[in-house]
């Protein structure tokens, strides 16, 4: 079920404010959230977030074609490292 | 003969049911196709007449993507979500189902035949 087109996109209000005040300075810097549910906004693009994982924060240079999806699907929750006894020739073509 | 966006349609079919051959073209694409040119959807694909042909050629053409381009269409949107590095992509690149669905069983569309991990491979190593 996609969201009600009526809200409009869901954007954590604290960081569009953050970004628009580098945006005003022309500053780039990393900034850290946990606002993974964040849709990319237009205003995002240029910008490095560190987006949360529930770990660690994985630094995410946003482009222009990420616009429109979330931070989390950036910065994924889960390593899968593979079956025991399975050899790692198969995860390493992956990469 | 009737050959449409490069396919050759089934001949003894009907029209209606002839259309979706045409990869990008369903039952439904195929029911609206006709109804706008006015082509009676029961018609013989052999019994077509050039100028039914001629108009479906051109509903086709001016307003559905189909084959090659509809395929290349699909192709480039499934690299975006790679090459951004989004989960999606990744779900794709690994060859998984990309939506959210279980893998602990089923999902053999996307995993392919069954590569057993029996006592055997194990034994083997």
């Amino acid at each position: 079920m996609t969201r009600s087109l009526k809200k409009g996109p869901y954007v954590d209000e604290r960081l569009l404010k953050k970004i628009e005040a580098l945006n005003a300075s022309s500053e780039k810097r990393v900034i850290k959230t946990w606002a993974r549910r964040t849709t990319i906004s237009p205003e995002f693009v240029g910008h490095t977030l560190a987006v949360h994982n529930g770990n660690k924060f994985i630094p995410i240079y946003v482009t222009e074609n990420m616009v429109g999806h979330k931070l989390g699907e950036f910065a994924p929750t889960r390593i899968f490292r593979g079956h025991s006894g399975k050899v790692t020739e198969k995860s390493s073509a992956l990469k | 003969m009737a050959r449409i966006a490069g396919i050759d349609l089934p001949r003894d079919k009907r029209i209606e049911a002839a259309l979706p051959y045409i990869f990008g073209i369903g039952r439904t694409s195929s029911q609206k196709i006709l109804k706008k040119s006015g082509v009676d959807p029961n018609i013989r694909v052999k019994d077509l007449t050039e100028e039914h042909i001629s108009k479906i050629r051109t509903i086709i053409e001016q307003e559905y993507k189909v084959e090659g381009a509809l395929r290349t269409e699909i192709n480039m949107s499934i690299k975006r979500l790679i090459d951004i590095g989004s989960y999606r992509g990744l779900r794709h690149r690994r060859g998984l189902p990309v939506r959210g669905q279980r893998t602990r069983t089923n999902s053999r569309t996307r995993k392919g035949p069954r590569k057993t991990i029996g006592r055997k491979a194990k034994a083997a190593e």
